[in-house]
Parts: structure tokens; sequence; C-alpha cells
């Protein structure tokens, strides 16, 4: 098991499977919220499934409006489980208070899009700013 | 985090519900950005589409509205950000009822909570401007990152519940840009080519966004060689966030925080990197062709001031809109009361386009009414909505106000 340190998070302590990318993230941008879906033709997840997976990014981009989209999301159950960043915006920091999604950012080891791997089984510990990479995939 | 004895009294829910919960969720943000205590707001402003809240969180916002008043009214002024429906044309639009009636409860809500629902994304331009170094808590990237750079205000950008949770303890957690460290300069860009017109400005925004990359860099810009007016500082701006999450820019000898580099910089500046017409080409070849069909032409993102509304009409006095092309212009609902005063609507709406009150294009469920009129190929002049609305379906493209009516008129892009 790998463990990697972070920055003291939000939400509850989850564990899941990684969907990772070097790319960036917005709710309102880049998220078809109804089929729950990956949607803009740009972003290097297009067309793959974001629901109850561990979303590994680069950053949060512009939009405010990610600070209820995660809320609706989760209530309908086609949230993430948790999304982990190199660097988060304050937007996306609401937004996991709000819903109570669990979130992190700020690696100690580096890029964590490189740390990880899509398919990875992950636990995530937001009150210790700590990732334990449980299984490789 | 440091509480004061009225902060201690609503965390223990002495002062309601509504602050009880509006001091905790701060203190949950604040902890994840190290805030040592909280700092007073003047005014806060929430982003609040029916489109983003959906019915969960008009549930939450009816179940804060609900507590008696002395709980629930909001602390400081506090205004709204353009909603997702305009209840005098949603039908036409293939906006249903039940979007219709979503928007009416939350409209309800809010304003039992003492919230002024302007439902403007130009605040700085049309209700109450923020002074230099006054804390405020605003959503709306294009909002904050305009009046943190250009009026010298001091805000994050605050989701609809942060904003709320402002509005309702007069109070944001001290993080960020409230902090003189995190408003000094990172990235440096010198400036080539000189932006003429709307466009030309937003594409430099999006450029500068897209090559900072994080809500934590804040670029310093040189070689400006004019004072740009209020609506090309807008498109600036507003494209910068949408690309880069980019919440403060800062102009030597024009923002004021920036009478000169070594202001913003704080010791030695950061390496300059050019900005040529080669990179501003480049980005805008990202979006769009001559000759190929255009459905819907937008004017929006940002709501268009006085003086767009009026160059609009101006551009379309004795010409009809083509018939297999829509034209959509949102504004500002105090803009839009002006603009029937001074004749200007009646003047776009000859042509055949619609002017929406208090709506962006973007946020008003964007694909819904693009589904419902067959809308796809859609053309705009502004920089920020062509970044945003492919995730929605749509083949976006970029022009000049001038090219954006030209097209529309003739049914293609020009």
């Amino acid at each position: 098991m790998t463990e990697l340190k972070c920055h003291v998070g939000i939400g509850p302590l989850v564990e899941g499977t990684a969907l990772v990318a070097d790319d960036n993230f917005s709710a309102r941008y880049d998220l078809d919220r109804i089929k729950g879906i990956f949607s803009r033709p740009q972003h290097k997840l297009v067309g793959q499934s974001y629901v109850d997976k561990i979303l590994v990014l680069n950053t949060s981009k512009g939009g405010v409006a990610s600070a209820w989209m995660l809320n609706e999301m989760k209530t309908r159950g086609i949230a993430p489980k948790a999304i982990l960043f190199n660097a988060a915006n304050t937007i996306l920091a609401q937004g996991a208070a709000l819903a109570d999604l669990t979130m992190c950012d700020r690696f100690a080891d580096g890029d964590i899009t490189k740390l990880i791997n899509t398919g990875d089984t992950l636990r995530v510990d937001p009150a210790q700013g700590l990732v334990t990479i449980i299984t490789r995939f | 985090m440091n509480l004061n004895d009225e902060e201690q009294a609503m965390l223990a829910g002495k002062l309601g519900e509504p602050k009880r919960w509006a001091l905790d969720h701060m203190m949950k943000v604040g902890k994840m950005f190290d805030a040592a205590d909280f700092v007073p707001v003047s005014q806060a402003h929430m982003m609040a589409d029916t489109e983003s809240l959906g019915n969960a969180c008009v549930e939450f916002l009816e179940g804060l509205a609900s507590h008696p008043p002395k709980q629930c009214r909001v602390a400081v002024p506090m205004i709204t950000d353009p909603r997702g429906v305009d209840l005098s044309y949603y039908q036409p639009l293939g906006q249903t009822e039940a979007m219709a009636n979503l928007e009416r409860r939350t409209i309800a809500a809010c304003s039992q909570m003492g919230i002024l629902m302007t439902d403007t994304c130009i605040n700085y331009q049309t209700i109450m401007p923020p002074l230099l170094g006054d804390h405020v808590a605003y959503g709306d990237t294009g909002v904050v990152i305009y009046c943190n750079s250009v009026l010298g205000a001091r805000s994050n950008f605050e989701g609809g519940p942060s904003a709320l949770a402002a509005g309702l303890t007069g109070r944001t957690p001290r993080y960020g840009l409230h902090l003189d460290k995190n408003r000094k300069a990172t990235k440096r860009f010198v400036v080539k080519e000189q932006p003429k017109g709307l466009t030309d400005w937003g594409v430099l925004g999006g450029l500068i966004g897209r090559l900072c990359g994080s809500y934590w860099e804040v670029p310093v810009i040189e070689g400006i060689e004019v004072v740009p007016t209020s609506d090309e500082m807008k498109h600036m701006g507003a494209a910068m966030a949408s690309f880069g999450s980019t919440p403060l820019f800062h102009i030597v000898g024009i923002t004021p925080e920036a009478p000169t580099l070594a202001a913003v910089c704080f010791g030695a500046p950061p390496p300059a990197q050019q900005i040529t017409k080669a990179d501003l080409d480049a980005l805008r070849s990202d979006f769009g062709g001559k000759g190929e069909k255009v459905d819907v032409v937008v004017f929006a993102a940002p709501q268009l001031s006085h003086v767009e509304m009026q160059q609009v009409a101006d551009l379309l006095d004795g010409k009809r809109i083509h018939a297999d092309t829509s034209l959509i212009v949102c504004t500002a609902p105090t803009v839009a009361a002006d603009c029937d005063r001074l004749g200007i609507i009646p003047r776009i709406e000859a042509s055949g386009a619609k002017v929406l009150r208090g709506t962006c294009f973007y946020n008003q469920y964007a694909r819904e009414i693009g589904e419902a009129n067959n809308w796809k190929r859609l053309l705009s002049n502004s920089t920020k909505i062509v970044n945003i609305i492919a995730g929605y379906g749509y083949d976006p493209a970029l022009a000049s106000m001038e090219d954006c009516v030209a097209s529309a008129v003739a049914g293609e892009i020009v």
C-alpha cells in the first residue's frame, strides 16, 4: 500500500476506484449531469462515467455553479465518490462542504495525476490529509 | 479558526439554524484553506440559477427561508446573479413549466431572506460597485475578477452556498484574495498586439487565463497602450476567469493595485512572457469558420451593458434576422428597463432578435433549449461563452459583434 500525504480536506472517509486524467474540472463546463458522463468534447475523460468514481484531476476551473451542482448531483445519486486535485479552487471546496462530498488537494509527493492510475483502489481520509492506494490496477 | 463571541454564538445555534449552518459551512471551507479567522464583508452576491440548484438545492433554500425572519434575513446587502428562466419569456424557448416553477420557488425563498433579486452578472456596472480594499463575497467568476482587478475589492470566488453563508452572517473566512500575500503577481505577460474591440479583449483574457491555469496564479500584464473601457475589461476578465479559474489580474498603470510593476511583485518580478498576434490567433482558431450555417447568435456572458445594447441596436437597425437563425441578447433587468424607456429594445427586437431579462444564455438550461430549438451551431462575440458552451452540445464559433450581427442576417458565418 502506498500512502500519499495531502492537505486536510473536506468530507467523510471513503474508498473507491480512481478515474484519472491530466485535465481540469468544472461540473458546468465538463459534465452531462443527466447521463452522468463527461460531455465536453475537449476533456480527456469525454464519454466516461464519473458516477461513484474517485476523480483525480489537476485543478478546478471557473464557474461558480459547481458549488450547487455537487450537492444536486449527490442527491440524485450521480455524483463522484470523491475528487482529488493537485490544486482545488474555492468553488469546488465550497461545493464539497455543502454536499458533504470528499475532497482533498495539495499532495506532498508531486503531481497526483501521475501518482495514481485509473482503476486503482483508493482510501481517502480528508481529516488526516491522507490518500492510500490499496490496490494497483 | 479563531471565533469572536458573536461567531461562537452563531455556531452554537443561539442566533438560529440558518446562521449556525452558515458558520459551520464556512468553517469547513476555511479549514481547507487555512483561514485564521473571519473578515466582515459589505455585500454578498449569489449565483443561484435553477439549472444548477435543481430541486435539492431549492428545497435547501426553502428550508433556510422557513425560519423566523430575524434568523433568516441576510445581515448585509445581498444580490443575485442571472437566473435560469426569464419568467416573461420561457415557453417560446422550450423551457418547461417545471423549470419556471422551480424558478418561482427560488425567487420566493430568496426574497423571504431579504435577498434582492437583481439577477445580474454586471452588478459592478449597474448596482453598487465595491471600493478599493472593500471585502465582499461575490459569486460569478466574471464579477469577482472584475471587482478584484479593476476596482481593487477583495473577494474569493464564492459559490452559491458560501455567498449565502456570507450574506446570512456578514462575514467570510479570511483566506485567498482577502490576504495581501495572495494578491501579488506570480505570472508576467507583455502584450505585443493591442486588442481592438470586445472580442479581442476577451481573447487576450482567455489566453492569459489558459496560461495561468489555476486559481492561485495572479497575472500582471504590461504593454497595454490604451485605457480600456469597462465593457472591454468585463470581457477580458470573464474570459480569463473562464479559461483559467483566474480571480485577479493586474495591468501596470491601469488597475488600482498596480501603479507600477514593483507594486504588485513584492520583490523580483516573475519572468516575462510575450503575448503575440500569433498566440492570440491560435486561441481564436479553436472556434469556428466562415461560410458555415449558424443556428443561434448569442450576445451574453457577461450580460450586456447599456452601451453594448445601443451598439447592438445600431447594428441591427433596418435589418432582419435570417429565417433559419435566432439572435438572443441577455441583459440585466435594470438595463432592460432603461433600454425599454430609451427605445433600444424595440429597435433590437424589430429585427426578429429577442432580448432576455435577468438570464444568461449558458445558465438557462442551455442543453434543453438547444434541443428544443435545434440550435447546434452557436456564434458569439463572447470568448467566455464559446469556451463553455460545447459541454452543452453546441458547436461554438467566435466573431466580433459586427460580424455576429451580419452572420445572423445572412444565416451563415460571414
